[in-house]
């Protein structure tokens, strides 16, 4: 898994977030667009590209796009 | 593992009951600011709902869907067997509501009378317990009946539930006859109990004067311990777990294709859900009906009502109908059922 896919597959979920907007280090909770479902197309997202089930609290604690990144990851090394 | 088979069991006449008034999620201002409306309605696939009045509850609704579906088919009360009464919102703790519809429908005192208590899988289940009555030796006829009123017990002020949920009410006949073979999978997993909940107001938690304290919870929402709960994260992701697994399993077990379904019925969670599941399944849009922009979530009666009032003319002897139910518990079910002749009534309003 790249992050640069990981980003592109993020910013997929939004309207009208560009990319450049993104980077490892968003807090992706303090972006104008995040809402709820946003979240749960960002849950979508990584269960179709990756295959991976993040749990809720996963979601809501993670602050960053890394943060999310890196549970995607754990999941996959495991 | 439940994985239930019957034959010569289906379902004959279906109708349904949906209060006759009218609430817009346009006029949800006070609760989602005004310029999120819009996208909220398109997620969520819900631009109005249908509310009981105060004193209408779901076997009222129950009620008059079935006295339609025994007019338009000319079903004598007394050749009913049995009838189930599905609901999270009966009108007492006790008694059960059941045997309440059997004196109102005229019903023999020679009715089994039981309800059925399950979230928004219920009528997956209970279409099961039908049909297994059905099967029996000594029983003919099921009614089936399926009525929530989530109106009553979701806060105005929550933004989670309140948009989401409206009540309706359904009635399904069951009978034995010429019927090809039916597939139930039910699975359940009390792990998840905490995910929709009404935490007070049972024996557990049993209701005392602070149950009644509306306080502002998670994300500002409002609500007291006797009014719904739903973590709807957590729920979005059970479902994205187990649905478009379910319909694959379902496939499986009766050695038929997705391509073979002719119509895949969800339970109306909200679209933006389901739409996914069915990408997913990479399953054809055209054969997933919805209803869930004019009724809403209704819980359990969601699949019923939807092929009611959405597959009324379109449902064909010989259809390969696959239900999908998931919520409250956690409890899920998904149903394989070949239609033969089945009466659909018109919905009606109360």
């Amino acid at each position: 898994m790249e992050m640069k896919d990981f980003i592109e597959h993020f910013v997929e979920q939004f309207d009208e977030t560009p990319s450049v907007e993104v980077s490892p280090q968003t807090h992706h909770h303090e972006m104008d667009e995040w809402s709820s479902m946003i979240a749960l197309s960002v849950m979508a997202m990584i269960d179709e590209e990756y295959d991976v089930q993040i749990k809720a609290d996963e979601m809501r604690n993670s602050k960053t796009v890394q943060d999310l990144y890196d549970i995607v990851q754990s999941y996959l090394n495991k | 593992m439940a994985i239930i088979k019957f034959h010569n069991v289906g379902i004959t006449a279906m109708s349904a009951c949906v209060p006759s008034k009218v609430v817009s999620n346009r006029d949800l201002g006070y609760l989602i600011p005004e310029d999120e409306i819009e996208k909220t309605i398109n997620n969520i696939g819900i631009e109005e709902r249908r509310i009981a009045d105060d004193d209408v509850c779901a076997s009222d609704l129950c009620y008059k869907a079935a006295k339609q579906l025994m007019e338009d088919n000319n079903i004598d009360p007394a050749s009913i067997d049995v009838l189930l009464f599905m609901s999270q919102t009966a009108d007492y703790r006790i008694p059960a509501t059941a045997p309440l519809l059997q004196h109102r429908l005229c019903l023999s005192k020679n009715t089994c009378c039981i309800d059925l208590s399950l979230g928004c899988s219920g009528f997956v289940f209970a279409l099961s317990t039908a049909f297994a009555y059905a099967s029996m030796e000594g029983v003919n006829r099921v009614l089936l009946l399926d009525g929530e009123t989530f109106s009553k017990i979701c806060n105005k002020r929550d933004k989670v539930d309140w948009p989401l949920y409206g009540d309706g009410a359904t009635a399904t006949l069951i009978e034995k006859g010429d019927f090809e073979e039916s597939t139930f999978i039910l699975k359940s997993d009390g792990s998840g109990a905490n995910a929709v909940i009404i935490p007070n107001g049972g024996m557990r938690n049993p209701t005392t004067a602070d149950s009644l304290i509306e306080t502002a919870r998670e994300e500002g929402n409002i609500r007291n311990d006797l009014e719904i709960y739903m973590d709807g994260m957590e729920v979005f992701n059970f479902a994205m777990s187990v649905v478009p697994k379910g319909v694959k399993e379902i496939a499986k077990e009766t050695g038929t294709t997705l391509d073979d379904i002719d119509w895949l019925v969800f339970h109306q969670a909200n679209k933006f859900m389901t739409d996914f599941f069915a990408k997913r399944l990479k399953f054809n849009m055209e054969k997933v009906p919805y209803c869930i922009h004019k009724y809403g979530n209704t819980s359990s009666t969601s699949v019923p009502l939807t092929i009611v009032s959405e597959l009324k003319d379109k449902l064909k002897k010989g259809d390969q109908v696959v239900m999908c139910g998931f919520g409250a518990g956690l409890s899920w079910g998904t149903a394989r059922v070949v239609f033969g002749d089945c009466k659909i009534s018109p919905v009606i309003e109360y």
